[in-house]
């Protein structure tokens, strides 16, 4: 069904006794069994105060229409969500709600945080379908628990989004990126690091074994006011003396080359499970190492490591115990997400039951 | 504001409570005596004082964690404490609970500059953190005012904002891991050295759950490297709504400043007559902050003046150096010591959406006359966040109650207008009964049974966040299974 407002939602919810599939565009390639539940029903901008930083949004809207409002203002979402219709091989439109379920973030994360440090307010229907709402539209706010984060990230497991409101931030005017050539994995984290740990804002962080050009490429974007870019890029290359490096001044190859790593393009229309793994950033290269993977991608600073492996390797096994957790992004037959500890499976499971005593709502996915 | 009738089940223990807590704790870190634990009385909002049963001073995770095994198996509720510098209330105890205070917690566990994070006890205050990394071009980034004294438990516990939010953030989105000790003792690591969560976000549900999921004893926070340089700017003019559209105006030119802080004319006069930092004398005062290198300062500054100027400021003032800066920032910062010196008074934490500017201080100046009570108003202008300061004579017989009403309706009119009750003190005691009128009874269902997950029996911090009506059925199921 796709309901038309919040109350045809609830009223669905509440009177399910069957397992319910939620779907904004469904280009994240999650299919589960059940009835399904579009939101994009549920469409359209709210309310957008660009003065105030703030846009609130209805989940199924559609997210090339609010990029269209942000954009006409001079404005974004900062944590570039990636776009999954490549790398999933799905069509469809993605949806705001989706973004914020799934926690999207792209290789901005790495400077200005994930999507759910840019969401101030919720609305969602829980699993016994009551209506709720949490946070609210402003930019500071500790009035009570923080239910946003929660339910950023939690696929439609604890509730089904209807209303979302999130924190924009300006356009900068202008880009570049800093390239080095030919660095090693190890080498190129630490080249990343060095950045990262420079004054001069890197927006992102990027090393790519096997370039478009077939060799590696280690990237460091920075981004804002023309002067400001100029002056920084020229201060990171300066970082690195003894390396190859250019940099590419080109604002739209910069937004182009920032889309290709944020997509994933590389693992496009190539075989295989593709894996995201979030790792302590010094630790990357010799946990990439134990992959054996047919590809990888390195992004923020080495904290991000996407991985294309031969279908049904058995990666979680593989890695070991490490600080951080595998997501199965692409493949079947592997649980999704990486299994928790017993302490903390225990309050997800705890969190799960109270939100969704059914168990109706993506079952099976989380928790 | 009032607090639940103790449980005279758990006050006529108390021998029995502290020979217990005496067996996991050495002898120095229980304090049961009536006199000592008048020290634990109060947090920052100090109108409201209640000795504990006892307190604890633990020193180690392992420590907490047997001391809430005790309380947990008798019944005992637990109120954690930081530094107790909350002007929310958010340790003042109960006489039937074990304060239980991280201050001697406060090393530094782990360094590492190459994935920018740093590991700490939850007592190390939120300066120090700071000031263990600084000597290497880190800074800790979110800064409350109390930032000299207040503990990083107590920034997590209340989700803590600061001067320089609206670039950095505020604790939530500095907080990358915790060890957490649950009420029954389970000791948990939630996140770490990587980014985001495998499962459910459960760090960004403790972080400003009041201290009332568990107790953080251990804190992987993000630092990050210090810009080259910072320069404030100082413009006024003639009327808070011209100071409130300039605001935006600067927001909507694509400068993120890393601070916009706005001062009224009461709080101009006063901060004038104390600190004496040269204001000039108009309604409403801004000081904007930018940082980077020399080049990057000049660049951002001369289009947030060029916007400036087209509001016609009666004053602008450009820091040549480093004294010019300190002075920009003087009264600023003595402001609420100002206020300290010619009154009592009540400090608030709104947040309103920033084109309600104008309207919600209209509002406000209005109210004060309906209440006799003077306001000044100082702020986080760039995210809404308002701190109106009221001023009351607390030798004054009912001086306290009419402020402290005063201040409900202007929090409500915060909600009102779209905003919310608290934007970085917390909830506490102090906004506890407001709660209803920001939510739904089932959005604060919804929040309890988050609690009833983390703390089934509700004795951890029980009496605060939640309208003592809305969450009695739950505290007193507790008491009965005892």
């Amino acid at each position: 069904m796709r309901p038309e407002t919040e109350a045809e939602l609830a009223e669905a919810i509440a009177t399910a006794d069957a397992p319910l599939a939620i779907r904004g565009g469904g280009t994240r390639g999650v299919n589960l069994n059940g009835d399904l539940i579009e939101t994009g029903g549920m469409s359209g901008i709210t309310l957008y105060e660009p003065g105030s930083l703030t846009i609130v949004v209805q989940a199924g809207t559609p997210l090339a229409q609010v990029d269209a409002a942000l954009a006409a203002e001079g404005q974004r979402f900062a944590f570039e969500p990636m776009d999954h219709r490549g790398l999933m091989d799905t069509s469809g439109v993605p949806t705001i709600g989706g973004v914020v379920a799934a926690n999207v973030s792209g290789p901005r994360r790495v400077s200005v945080g994930a999507c759910r440090d840019f969401m101030l307010g919720v609305r969602f229907v829980d699993g016994s379908g009551t209506i709720v709402k949490n946070g609210g539209r402003v930019m500071k706010n500790v009035t009570g628990y923080d239910l946003v984060k929660l339910m950023t990230g939690s696929w439609g497991t604890l509730g089904v989004l209807t209303e979302v409101s999130l924190k924009v931030l300006p356009q900068p005017e202008s880009s570049a990126c800093v390239l080095i050539d030919g660095l090693s994995d190890a080498d190129a984290v630490a080249a990343m690091s060095k950045a990262l740990a420079s004054p001069f804002e890197v927006s992102g962080a990027a090393h790519v074994p096997v370039g478009q050009d077939g060799s590696p490429v280690t990237m460091l974007r920075v981004e804002g006011f023309a002067g400001s870019v100029t002056y920084r890029s020229n201060q990171i290359a300066a970082l690195f003396p003894d390396h190859d490096v250019r940099i590419e001044r080109d604002g739209g190859a910069v937004v182009k080359g920032w889309a290709w790593v944020r997509d994933v393009e590389a693992f496009r229309d190539k075989a295989g499970d593709v894996w995201r793994v979030s790792c302590t950033p010094s630790d990357a290269a010799e946990i990439a190492a134990r992959m054996k993977a047919d590809g990888l991608i390195y992004d923020w600073g080495g904290g991000l490591i996407w991985a294309r492996v031969p279908e049904g390797t058995g990666l979680r096994t593989q890695l070991g115990a490490f600080d951080g957790h595998a997501t199965l992004v692409r493949g079947t037959g592997q649980l999704k997400f990486q299994p928790e500890p017993a302490a903390l499976a225990a309050l997800s499971n705890g969190l799960r039951h109270r939100f969704d005593p059914k168990g109706n709502l993506n079952a099976g996915l989380m928790g | 504001m009032q607090m639940p009738q103790p449980d005279g089940f758990v006050l006529s223990r108390k021998d029995e409570i502290v020979t217990r807590l005496k067996m996991v704790l050495p002898e120095n870190a229980v304090i049961s005596d009536e006199v000592e634990t008048r020290a634990y009385e109060c947090d920052a909002l100090t109108a409201y004082k209640c000795p504990p049963l006892a307190a604890v001073l633990p020193t180690t995770t392992e420590e907490v964690s047997a001391v809430l095994k005790v309380c947990h198996e008798m019944g005992v509720p637990v109120v954690p404490r930081g530094s107790g510098t909350s002007l929310a209330g958010g340790a003042l105890p109960t006489a039937d609970c074990v304060l239980l205070g991280v201050a001697k917690m406060n090393d530094v566990l782990e360094t590492d500059y190459g994935n920018r994070f740093i590991r700490v006890q939850t007592g190390r205050t939120n300066l120090s953190v700071t000031g263990a990394v600084e000597e290497d071009g880190f800074f800790y980034a979110p800064d409350p005012s109390s930032q000299l004294a207040c503990a990083i438990a107590g920034n997590i516990a209340m989700n803590s904002g600061g001067a320089h939010c609206l670039k950095y953030g505020v604790t939530t989105n500095n907080l990358m891991g915790v060890t957490m000790v649950q009420m029954d003792g389970t000791i948990l690591q939630i996140g770490g050295a990587h980014l985001d969560a495998a499962g459910y976000d459960l760090l960004g549900l403790i972080c400003g759950s009041e201290g009332q999921l568990g107790v953080v004893t251990e804190a992987t926070l993000r630092i990050l490297p210090k810009p080259e340089g910072a320069r404030p700017v100082l413009m006024g003019f003639d009327s808070n709504e011209v100071a409130g559209a300039c605001v935006a105006d600067i927001i909507k030119a694509g400068v993120l400043p890393v601070a916009i802080e706005f001062m009224d004319r009461p709080c101009i006069e006063a901060t004038e007559a104390f600190a004496k930092a040269g204001y000039p004398m108009c309604e409403a005062l801004l000081i904007v902050e930018v940082e980077g290198s020399d080049a990057e300062i000049d660049e951002q500054l001369a289009l947030i003046l060029e916007i400036a100027r087209r509001h016609n400021p009666v004053e602008l003032r450009e820091a040549k150096d480093a004294d010019e800066a300190g002075r920009i920032w003087l009264g600023r910062k003595s402001a609420f010591g100002a206020m300290g010196q010619i009154n009592d008074y009540m400090c608030l934490d709104g947040t309103i959406p920033v084109s309600e500017l104008p309207y919600v201080l209209r509002r406000i100046g209005e109210m004060s006359k309906e209440y006799g009570l003077d306001v000044a108003n100082v702020f986080h202008a760039g995210d809404g966040n308002m701190h109106p300061l009221i001023l009351f004579d607390a030798n004054k017989e009912g001086d306290l109650e009419i402020c402290e009403a005063f201040g409900a309706d202007i929090l409500r009119l915060c909600v009102e207008v779209g905003g919310c009750l608290t934007g970085e003190h917390g909830v506490g005691i102090e906004k506890r009964d407001l709660m209803v009128d920001q939510f739904a009874p089932a959005d604060l269902e919804a929040q309890m049974t988050v609690k009833d997950v983390f703390d089934p029996k509700w004795l951890l911090n029980p009496a605060k966040v939640f309208p003592l009506a809305a969450s009695e059925s739950r505290r007193s199921v507790a008491l009965a299974a005892e």
